[in-house]
């Protein structure tokens, strides 16, 4: 798409271009971290309803394992995941390998070993008092040089391409520089250098940043890349990618203080912040109209294209997160639902039902390409699409509803135990939705096994005849 | 400019970033300048010092092997209690930290939904300047009440029982059960134990309207007998 200067014989094939192992490395490191964030929350969740049968156990506490749970899907989860696809994304679109190979597996290991002590700092109880940046304080210098080392391997190849450069790539290196400083801020700054308000008002930039800042246009860049590719047709309108990519790079990072409404942080500040937060809600509506507009004529792809179902699911759930959101952060709906599990089925809704859902969708899409071997059941696909979406359509909904009765019991000045007890019934549902979500992953990783298996049986097969003169 | 490498990079990249921590982080900052940051020490007030004379009488043994004893001359006792005080905040914060405590509890009151009524005075600014609210405890969740004006509600063996055993006290609650703070038993807080009964008491401490306070008078009464039903 960029590099359509090269003459066909000068353009790189796709093994020089890309480490498919490592990609394939990350995607199951991503999984694995998958499924011990899932059983941090199901710990969680168990205790909410007060029926945790490892009460008592120091290592198990659930609030570490809460702590193990957020942190394991957005260093763990999210970040592998994403590391993974820039690996199969960049070096194809800019037609140029990373800038060093033995650098990509150096990085592998350090970011594996970052999330490992992170849990294990957090399991010890050495958690740092920042949400999302929990991250003990002794491993935010390495995660740190870890994500400048990101961002130079695969800067490297983009900063060869000529010319104006795909709208993929204006994702991919805004999120490589505001990765590294928004890490920069939320760990050091209220940690280092200011306290009390301020600190709370570089503490709500963090979390906000984190997931606009480096999981939101990672999760857009890429799509961006597989929608267009999957769907054989350009994106429909270049013009709203445009206003799509700059009213979020500069609407985006205005918004952190909307964590913190009603805090003693400046009432005008919080202001600023609501409405920039509605400001991006009309630029999100443009990128999905965007994109429903690449759809239109070619919906029927959507039932029967596994990838792109996740992808459109995925935007579908965006929509609604963002709309969800456009209400949240006007100060009468704060009133009523911060604090409550409200934010938790938005969190959970953006989290799992955008972004993973996307990243879940390009490993559906990748996986046969890595394996070399087409999925080894579709019907364990489509089990794993309609659990993930329904459990994450019910948990959303149930939590979103109990949110605003815990609210409404607490503005009534019922007795605390009230919201407790009202709770119960959406927690216990919650889990329910929790399990299904669970379930789906577990047939994604038998489904996978056994095209690896199905992969080797082959291999080995291709291998037989040359070798069967030994045997 | 708008896609090309250099002006994503500068533009969206650093200039767009760099404006909205200008605005957002560094005028917050640049406001309570002038309001200094009050360290440990600083923050440890009468109404702290009062819990831990009260937990060194309670809980003796477990008081003396976490701290050590109070030097008996005045001055120095006085001097001790601050600094020993210190170390439990630091310490309790560490705990309250580290268990996650701050998902489940926030600690600010909002002006709005009746929360004054329920936890005391709106938060303001000057309450969080100090060394204890670094990172700030904000908190964004509320599964229990919110905390900021806890200190002195609840009595030391309250809030020990209810840290080693919850629904002892509240039956129903969710809370998890933290025996690891101490040596087996609810009247036998270990040091982390005591670190954090000092943390939590120390909470709201410092406002005039330093509510709902258990007075602790030793009762002149020998062996009290208590009835039947509460001494189940
Ligand atoms: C799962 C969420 C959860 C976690 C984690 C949690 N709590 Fe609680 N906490 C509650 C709930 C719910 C209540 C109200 C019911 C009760 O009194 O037990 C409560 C009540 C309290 C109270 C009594 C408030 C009052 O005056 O009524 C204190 C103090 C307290 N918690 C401190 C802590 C501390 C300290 C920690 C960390 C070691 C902690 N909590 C961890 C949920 C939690
Ligand atoms: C599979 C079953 C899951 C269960 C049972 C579960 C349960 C929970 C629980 C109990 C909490 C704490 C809520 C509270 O404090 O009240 C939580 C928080 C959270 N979970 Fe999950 N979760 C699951 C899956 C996921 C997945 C897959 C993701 C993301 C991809 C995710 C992202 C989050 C986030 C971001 C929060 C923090 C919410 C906040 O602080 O507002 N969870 N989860």
């Amino acid at each position: 798409m960029t590099a359509d200067t090269a003459s066909p014989a000068s353009i790189p094939r796709h093994s020089e271009l890309v480490e498919e192992r490592l990609v394939c490395w990350y995607f199951l490191a991503a999984l694995a971290f998958l499924f011990v964030s899932m059983l941090g929350g199901f710990l969680m969740g168990f205790q909410l309803i007060r029926h945790n049968p490892l009460s008592g156990i120091e290592l198990l506490s659930p609030g570490r394992w809460r702590m193990v749970h957020t942190n394991a899907i957005a260093y763990g989860f999210l970040a592998n995941a994403f590391l993974g696809i820039l690996h199969w994304v960049v070096p194809r679109l800019t037609l140029r390998p990373v800038l060093s190979r033995g650098l990509s597996y150096a990085i592998f290991f350090v970011w594996q070993g970052v999330v490992l002590a992170t849990a294990v700092g957090i399991l010890l109880g050495e958690a740092q008092g920042l949400e999302w940046g929990e991250t003990p304080v002794w491993i935010d210098p390495v995660a740190q040089a870890g994500l400048l080392l990101v961002a130079i391997n695969f800067m490297a190849p983009i900063v060869r391409v000529q010319g104006p450069i795909y709208v993929t790539l204006w994702y991919f290196i805004a999120a490589l520089v505001w990765t590294f400083l928004t890490y920069a801020m939320g760990n050091f700054v209220p940690q280092y250098f200011v306290s009390g308000t301020a600190a709370g008002a570089v503490g709500g930039l963090f979390i906000h940043d984190l997931v606009g800042l480096f999981v939101t246009p990672l999760g857009w860049g890429m799509m961006y890349y597989f929608v267009p590719i999957l769907l054989g047709k350009p994106i429909w309108s270049h013009g709203l990618s445009l206003v799509g990519f700059w009213g979020l790079a500069f609407f985006y990072p205005l918004q952190g203080i909307h964590h913190f409404l009603y805090t003693p942080i400046p009432m005008f500040l919080q202001y600023g912040a609501v409405v920039s937060t509605i400001a991006v809600e009309l630029v999100v509506t443009t990128v999905i109209i965007n994109f429903f507009g690449t759809l239109r004529g070619r919906g029927s792809e959507f039932w029967t294209n596994l990838p792109i179902r996740w992808f459109y699911t995925g935007m579908v759930f965006y929509f609604l997160t963002c709309l969800q959101c456009s209400l949240q952060v006007t100060l009468t709906f704060q009133q009523l639902i911060h604090f409550t599990d409200w934010v938790v089925g938005h969190a959970h809704l953006v989290m799992f039902g955008v972004f993973s859902m996307w990243q879940l969708g390009v490993m559906t899409y990748l996986f046969p390409r890595l394996l070399k071997q087409d999925w080894h059941s579709r019907r364990l696909c489509e089990w794993h699409f309609w659990l993930s979406a329904g459990g994450i359509l019910v948990m959303a909904s149930d939590l979103t509803l109990a949110g605003l009765f815990q609210g409404w019991s607490w503005m009534g000045l019922m007795h605390w135990d009230h919201s407790v007890e009202i709770s119960q019934p959406f927690w216990v549902a919650r889990l329910f939705a929790g399990l299904a979500i669970f379930g789906g992953q577990m047939c994604f990783a038998w489904n996978l096994f056994q095209t690896w298996q199905a992969a080797r049986r082959e291999r080995s097969a291709e291998a037989a005849p040359a070798a069967g003169l030994a045997i | 400019m708008f896609e090309t490498k250099s002006g994503i990079f500068f533009v969206a990249g650093l200039a767009f970033f760099a404006f909205a921590f200008l605005s957002n982080a560094l005028v917050p900052a640049l406001m309570y300048r002038d309001v200094p940051e009050q360290t440990a020490e600083q923050v440890v007030n009468g109404n702290v010092l009062f819990q831990l004379e009260d937990l060194a009488q309670r809980y003796p043994e477990a008081f003396r092997t976490a701290w050590g004893d109070a030097p008996v001359e005045e001055a120095a006792a006085a001097e001790w209690y601050v600094k020993t005080g210190a170390e439990a905040l630091r310490e309790g914060r560490k705990i309250y930290v580290g268990e996650g405590c701050w998902h489940c509890h926030s600690q600010f009151v909002r002006p709005v939904s009746n929360e004054s009524r329920r936890w005391g005075p709106v938060s303001e600014s000057p309450e969080y300047q100090n060394e204890l609210q670094r990172p700030v405890m904000f908190g964004t969740r509320r599964v229990g009440p919110d905390l900021s004006r806890e200190g002195g509600r609840r009595s030391n063996d309250w809030h020990a029982v209810h840290f080693f055993r919850p629904t002892d006290l509240s039956p129903g609650s969710p809370m998890p059960e933290y025996p690891w703070l101490f040596d087996g038993a609810a009247d036998r807080p270990n040091r982390r134990g005591l670190a954090l009964l000092v943390y939590v008491q120390w909470l709201g401490s410092w406002l005039d309207s330093y509510p709902y306070y258990e007075t602790y008078l030793p009762s002149d009464l020998k062996d009290v007998e208590l009835p039947a039903a509460a001494a189940q």
